[in-house]
């Protein structure tokens, strides 16, 4: 394997011994190899499209599923050092150790900018290559498009890595050992939440390609609209997914169980959710109605602009801290490139193509149509709120020289008020049939539920101590909102008998089935993040081992603690002060729980396990602190009332999202790739 | 060489921008009265760690923000109202210790942008709800016979 040495590019490599050694420049070999490829792939399709050469289209399936392979094969051999700790890599030096466990290992590999790259590229030309394998029933013209603006996407971010980051620069003297990956990364919460996130994040660059390509064709109907749905559907599912690990980790591991801050980096993955989430109604109505084509365009490219912008934001550091810009302005300055040149090329060819897209559809003022604009709205402009108080720091110390931080009061305040509208009309909306509809028949059916939700609010509000009205706010949103899916559901399954209604739900479409679940994932999140923000409560204090008390809280929250002891404990690659706790509710002992604080020596970080009671109700969370001058140990409890209904909703949407994708209405390539089987009378291949 | 002090500069600097994860308000801090806490706490998060990433002073285990922390407790323990506590905050640390921004100046833009952009949005979806319907009088126009056709094969799948 001589030959490919050379390809190494950090000069003399004569210790390279074996064939091991060499996996990675194969590894960097392939990935230069893929980024040829989709050079090719971007050019050939679109000329051939442009100029109706079928032999030219025809390159770009190949073209998709080559690239994919390589790439793959170069995040194989990355993974491969990784694994055996190859510390020759400047990359796996810098983020691992012979002593971490496997499991980081493997996700160490992404656990840094070069690796996460990787993964964005290896992500980028999965997508691709799926559109490839199932975009069979599509107009060649639209498939080659759609691949060549993917392919397009994906040579900026080649060129991004082998120029900037390079994650296979070797090292000239390895050293003996690595340095370690951050500790707080080494928890299986995040291990794999920048994978999902990526999934969602990419998985929008699909919708990008599409809303291009049919700019380019200069048609949009609605197959179009039927096709960028499941891609998009994928997108929201896997940013959902990701969003909750990283907030679920955040919850567990930070110490003080928090669940969302506002943080410039959440916002990044936030606000292409809110898009996703726009796009993915938006295009329902182009589908069935053929209207709001271009606004679903528009939407499709912003959604991807807005990834594209998260990737800046947690890639350059510019928003972290205002001066971290200096950092690597290198990288930032090429994200921000990049996006400049795609959603600006994007945008301009909208301005110039959009008015091709005419609308066909016609309806009433009270519609589903009508609902959906409304839907879009509040999604958008809540996207909105949160991009213009997340940029706004910036624009302050640039335009007015003023240094202000926009933090979580902020937006709780100006960003809830849209959800809080968004829920009321949710129910409402989503059972107002197309074209024509009447206020007084959707909400016929919803009187029900309505009383219901203001009855347990009204509860709520004579129940809890306090006098925020967050939680009843909450919990008649919560039962409004589910209330109104378990409704809107049934009330699809037509007259007559519940046999009859039971029989026809369960032939319902897996659509519909997936609406009403995803709409309830949102009411229960909503439920699960108002009881915990009004009802949390907290307990600091010193306490001495052996010693008991009682957090004093509403009587089915209120328990007994007791330190039993506080241990050193040795970890494989961590040194660990364990506390010993019992937590009883009147005389029964209710759970054991074990609080930690670790050292990790190799990165000299100290990190904060909590341990948690985790429950339906409550969770018991429970920190360990330091030990104090005059003996005993600072300990804090805290009782998290609902806390896991924030991630159980999250879990529902996803299900939900599920439903949706896996209806058959949306399998319109599964549809077309059985339907020539099925008339041939063989199998495919 | 120069790679070497590069890579320690990296590490170093990936300590330092870390998240502080120890947690926050210790016991010594706590007020006997627990209004003052209440109060105390409230404030609290709402003012910036000064060194951290993107904390307030009640999340944060730096130094300073355990100093801030004590200073708020200062001054509620000597009458001040919270306006007064909040504005004692900034005229030492400058405006970046408010996590809620004033509406002063410029920042006036940063409140309103969202109810604007909705009043926008409105207006445009609005016109354009409006604008379909004028349309319900006439007839919806056909689809092409090769659309029909289109469809109709992707309807049977």
């Amino acid at each position: 394997m001589t030959g490919v040495e050379s390809v190494g590019d950090t000069g003399p490599v004569s210790y390279l011994r074996d064939m091991d050694m060499s996996i990675a420049e194969l590894g960097h070999f392939a990935l230069i190899l893929a980024a040829c490829v989709a050079v090719v792939q971007m050019v050939v399709p679109l000329v051939g499209a442009q100029k109706r050469w079928a032999g030219w289209m025809a390159t770009a399936e190949p073209a998709a599923t080559a690239q994919f392979l390589l790439v793959g094969f170069s995040f194989a051999a990355l993974t491969y050092a990784f694994v055996t700790s190859d510390f020759s890599l400047r990359l796996v030096t810098l983020n691992s150790h012979s002593d971490k466990p496997m499991l980081y290992k493997v996700t160490g590999v992404w656990g840094n900018h070069e690796g996460s790259l990787l993964l964005w590229v290896l992500i980028l030309a999965l997508f691709g290559a799926s559109a490839a394998w199932f975009g069979q029933s599509l107009k060649p013209t639209l498939r080659a498009r759609v691949l060549g603006v993917q392919a397009a996407v994906g040579v900026a971010f080649y060129a991004f890595i082998l120029l900037t980051s390079n994650p296979f620069l070797r090292l000239a003297v390895p050293p003996m050992d690595g340095q370690d990956l951050n500790p707080l990364l080494q928890d299986p919460g995040l291990a794999f939440h920048p994978p999902f996130l990526y999934l969602g994040y990419v998985g929008l660059s699909m919708a990008f390609s599409f809303a291009v390509a049919a700019l380019i064709e200069g048609r949009v109907d609605a197959a179009w609209g039927r096709w960028v749905r499941p891609w998009t559907l994928a997108a929201w599912l896997f940013l959902t997914i990701g969003i909750a690990l990283g907030s679920w980790w955040a919850y567990y591991e930070l110490g003080w169980g928090g669940f969302w801050f506002w943080d410039p980096v959440e916002n990044a993955s936030f606000m292409p959710w809110l898009l996703a989430a726009a796009l993915l109604h938006c295009a329902i109505v182009v589908e069935k109605r053929e209207v709001l084509k271009s606004w679903t365009i528009l939407l499709a490219i912003l959604a991807f602009g807005f990834s594209l912008i998260g990737t800046f934001i947690v890639r350059s550091g510019v928003l972290t801290s205002v001066h971290a810009f200096a950092n690597d302005p290198e990288r930032g300055v090429y994200i921000l490139a990049i996006t400049g040149i795609f959603v600006g090329g994007a945008l301009t060819l909208f301005a110039w193509r959009a008015s091709a897209m005419e609308a066909k559809g016609v309806f009433g003022v009270v519609s589903r149509e009508s609902a959906l604009v409304a839907n879009n709205i509040l999604l958008a402009v809540s996207c909105f709120v949160v991009f213009f108080g997340t940029l706004w720091p910036l624009a302050a110390e640039l335009f007015f020289d003023r240094k202000l931080s926009v933090g979580p009061p902020f937006f709780d305040a100006a960003f809830t008020p849209f959800m809080v509208a968004l829920m009321v009309i949710l129910p409402v909306g989503a059972m107002m049939p197309w074209k024509r509809a009447s206020f007084a028949r959707a909400l016929a059916q919803l009187w029900g539920v309505l009383v219901l939700a203001l009855a347990l609010g009204a509860l709520t509000w004579t129940l809890q101590t306090g006098t925020s009205i967050l939680a009843p706010v909450g919990m008649i949103l919560a039962v409004w909102v589910v209330g109104g899916a378990a409704v809107e559901l049934w009330s699809r399954a037509g007259k007559g008998g519940v046999g009859d209604k039971v029989r026809r739900l369960r032939r319902l479409p897996g659509g519909d089935w997936g609406k009403a679940i995803a709409h309830a994932g949102m009411g229960i999140t909503t439920l699960g993040i108002a009881a915990l923000v009004a009802w949390e409560v907290e307990d600091i204090r010193i306490a001495q081992e052996g010693e008991r008390y009682t957090v004093e809280a509403y009587g089915p929250w209120q328990y007994d603690v007791r330190l039993n002891a506080v241990n050193r404990v040795e970890g494989p690659n961590y040194i660990s002060t364990m506390a010993s706790i019992d937590v009883f509710r009147g005389e029964r002992l209710v759970a054991h729980l074990e609080p930690e604080k670790r050292v990790y020596p190799v990165a000299g970080m100290p990190t904060t396990e909590a341990a948690i009671d985790n429950g339906i109700l409550r969770d018991v969370y429970i920190v360990i602190g330091d030990p104090q001058q005059g003996g005993g140990w600072a300990v804090r409890t805290f009782i998290k009332p609902m806390a896991n209904w924030i991630w159980a909703g999250c879990i529902i949407m996803s299900i939900g999202g599920l439903f949706s994708l896996a209806d058959r209405r949306h399998r319109v390539a599964a549809g077309a790739r059985r339907a020539p089987a099925r008339a041939a009378g063989l199998p495919a291949e | 060489m120069i790679r070497a002090v590069l890579v320690s500069l990296a590490l170093a600097l990936s300590i330092a921008m870390g998240p502080q994860i120890l947690h926050a308000v210790t016991p010594d801090e706590v007020l006997d009265d627990p209004v003052l806490e209440e109060r105390a706490r409230g404030l609290s998060a709402q003012l910036r760690c000064m060194v951290c990433r993107n904390e307030s002073i009640d999340e944060s285990n730096a130094d300073l923000a355990k100093d801030m922390r004590l200073l708020v407790r200062e001054r509620l323990l000597e009458g001040d109202t919270d306006a007064q506590v909040i504005d004692f905050i900034v005229a030492r640390y400058g405006e970046y210790a408010l996590l809620r921004p004033t509406t002063e100046g410029a920042n006036i833009l940063l409140w309103v942008a969202g109810p604007v952009m909705l009043v926008v949005a409105l207006g445009i979806g609005g016109g354009f709800v409006w604008s379909r319907r004028r349309d319900v009088a006439r007839s919806e126009a056909a689809l092409s016979s090769e659309e029909e056709a289109r469809l109709k094969a992707l309807l049977d799948e």
